[in-house]
């Protein structure tokens, strides 16, 4: 049972409330720190729990700490909760069950980067959970764990929610950073990066929700204690928030390394497919990670048993592997269309692109397109490898990387189920659809 | 806010919390206030946002009107043409997909006599599908205003709309209140 970071008391009653929180030892991180550690030394910490980014990189936390630029006196700490990768649900169910745990790491993180002001940036459509950290906030004011000279420590912090207005590119650190600032979330050009020129042209970190949710466990158990936890450079828990055909869908945490037939079989996690149907693929790190069969998500290539690990689904590349990414785990019986399901992906990407670079604005929409036309039936062979086409123009010719994970999808898709792709040329229908 | 198409002011509540919001930015900075304000500016305008409101939107921020204009047509959320008094937003996104999103939308569809992107003619409903909400361990999901209602069947959809029906539901609330 891998419940032990971040869900640890997620069950407790009230637990979104101060009170309840406090009792539990809430906020004796934020003591800690404040009294026995210079901010360097709790950055330390996280670089020594070798914690990495929740959001879907998979970056060192501890290292993009290090790069702030701390000649500038104003710096900024921003929470990344635009929680929109499809398949992906773990942030807003940490932010709404236990909102003081992500408040509490964003006091350790300000503190740590030497930020007087931060902000966390929730999607627009999560207004409900913005209130909820909102009341969550002023609590936390009122028992002087925020504002002036917190617990007579002499560093002073403000807390504010931010909402966004329905945009997934805005979970693009520099996008979000955009959309803060009153903008359209147009992706920046990276260098400089947001550790040197960020919020209002001031050093920023931008992490996401559940990176923040972590810190108070490693302020209080110490960064080598967190790094036992887990295997190789995949230190730690990790959340997976596992959805599609599943008997239990919901948000798990496990440690890092637990074997991936376990993980959906297991009663304690997925429960198995529905129906006693079989499995035919899964999406295991959000939509925009390559699709496996279930040969190779049970397994790699070389016939290893697949571990949820950075390192272990990664294991073969792209040509027989994936990523661990948001950890949004999509999971497909075999009455599933590949075609269809890879047809939401492309909307939803073609719906999302910002529209600055032409090779994802134009490549997602003839993507759309074509996986229409060989969906509903008027597809041509050729367009199958019309599609691998385009999805290798679109690929790290943008900005950011939505242009990526528009294509790995589709790339993917044609790689492992090209027949799919053929059948419903052959057929000119759906074999699967109803 | 009476009248449909024309903004004349937010009230002096209103007033109040959109100086809190700008409050919250360095100064200078009001801009960042853009969206928030916007997402009040549409529910106190029947659910979208008029060029007029966005002029208003633009004096109070102190912003060029294509400022706003600009940002406003960016995000998904907000409406630049009317929409009826309940917004019915069904996620269509794989997930959802998997779990019969096609079917809600469908029946709801047949139910309110509309194609996905258009209003009844009673002006009471108004049927959009939108990109993952992310709730997909609970699809499939849709939103209304600031509710998600999540393990949708036929069944539950059909209760829900009676219940907008009936108690004449309007999904363009201030978010904030």
């Amino acid at each position: 049972m891998a419940k032990q970071i971040l869900l640890n008391n997620i069950e407790v009653p009230g637990l979104a409330g101060f009170d309840v929180y406090r009792q539990l030892g809430g906020y004796s991180a934020v003591e800690k720190a404040l009294k026995d550690f210079t901010p360097d030394q709790v950055t330390d910490e996280v670089k020594k729990s070798g914690l990495r980014g929740r959001g879907g990189a998979g970056f060192p936390a501890g290292m993009k700490w290090g790069f702030i630029d701390k000649k500038n006196p104003t710096r900024y700490f921003v929470c990344n909760f635009d929680e929109s990768e499809p398949g992906t649900f773990k942030d807003r169910f940490l932010g709404q069950m236990n909102p003081h745990q992500l408040i509490e790491g964003m006091i350790l993180g300000s503190y740590a980067l030497g930020a007087r002001s931060s902000y966390i940036y929730i999607r627009g459509e999560l207004f409900y959970v913005l209130k909820i950290l909102e009341k969550a906030i002023d609590e936390a004011y009122r028992n002087g764990f925020l504002g002036e000279n917190i617990k007579g420590s002499g560093y002073s912090l403000d807390l504010y929610v931010h909402p966004g207005a329905g945009a997934y590119i805005c979970g693009e650190e520099t996008a979000l950073l955009e959309s803060l600032e009153g903008k359209r979330g147009n992706p920046r050009i990276k260098p400089p990066f947001p550790a040197v020129v960020g919020l209002y042209g001031c050093p920023t970190v931008v992490n996401n929700v559940e990176t923040i949710a972590a810190l108070p466990w490693i302020m209080n158990n110490g960064g080598e204690a967190y790094a036992a936890i887990g295997i190789g450079n995949s230190k730690g828990t990790k959340l997976i928030s596992a959805c599609g055909h599943i008997n239990k869908p919901g948000v798990y945490e496990i440690e890092l390394g637990l074997p991936v037939e376990e993980f959906i079989y297991s009663d304690e996690y997925c429960g198995g497919i529905r129906n006693g149907n079989k499995l035919k693929a899964v999406v295991a790190g959000g939509s925009s990670v390559p699709i496996l069969p279930a040969s190779l998500i049970l397994k790699t290539a070389a016939g290893e048993p697949r571990l949820m690990s950075y390192e272990s689904l990664a294991d073969g590349g792209f040509a027989t592997g994936t990523m661990l990414g948001s950890g949004g785990f999509i999971v497909m019986d075999d009455t599933t269309c590949i075609v269809k399901n890879l047809l939401t992906f492309s909307r939803f990407y073609h719906h999302e692109s910002c529209g600055q670079c032409s090779p994802c604005r134009e490549g997602t929409g003839w993507i759309e397109k074509i996986l229409t036309r060989i969906e509903n039936g008027r597809g041509t062979m050729k367009d199958i490898d019309l599609l691998v086409n385009i999805a290798r123009h679109v690929e790290g010719n943008t900005i950011c990387p939505l242009g990526d994970a528009a294509a790995w999808p589709v790339a993917s898709a044609i790689r492992h189920f090209r027949e799919e792709f053929e059948e419903h040329v052959k057929l000119q229908r759906c074999p699967l659809s109803k | 806010m009476e009248d449909k198409n024309n903004i004349t002011a937010f009230n002096a509540g209103t007033l109040a919390l959109v100086n809190q919001i700008i409050k919250r930015y360095p100064e200078g900075r009001q801009k960042s206030a853009l969206l928030p304000v916007l997402h009040i500016a549409q529910s106190e305008n029947n659910g979208w946002l008029s060029s007029e409101v966005m002029d208003y939107v633009a004096t109070l921020l102190d912003l060029q009107p294509i400022e706003v204009y600009e940002v406003a047509s960016f995000y998904s959320m907000f409406n630049l043409q009317p929409v009826g008094n309940c917004v019915i937003e069904v996620c269509q996104t794989g997930p959802c997909w998997l779990k019969g999103a096609e079917e809600i939308v469908a029946h709801y569809e047949k139910r309110l006599g509309i194609k996905v992107g258009e209003t009844t003619a009673d002006g009471k409903f108004t049927l959009k599908t939108v990109e993952c909400l992310a709730a997909c361990g609970n699809a499939p999901v849709l939103q209304v205003g600031t509710e998600y209602h999540e393990h949708l069947t036929i069944q539950k959809a059909d209760q829900l709309l009676d219940k907008w029906e009936a108690e004449n539901k309007i999904s363009h609330t201030n978010p904030y209140l």
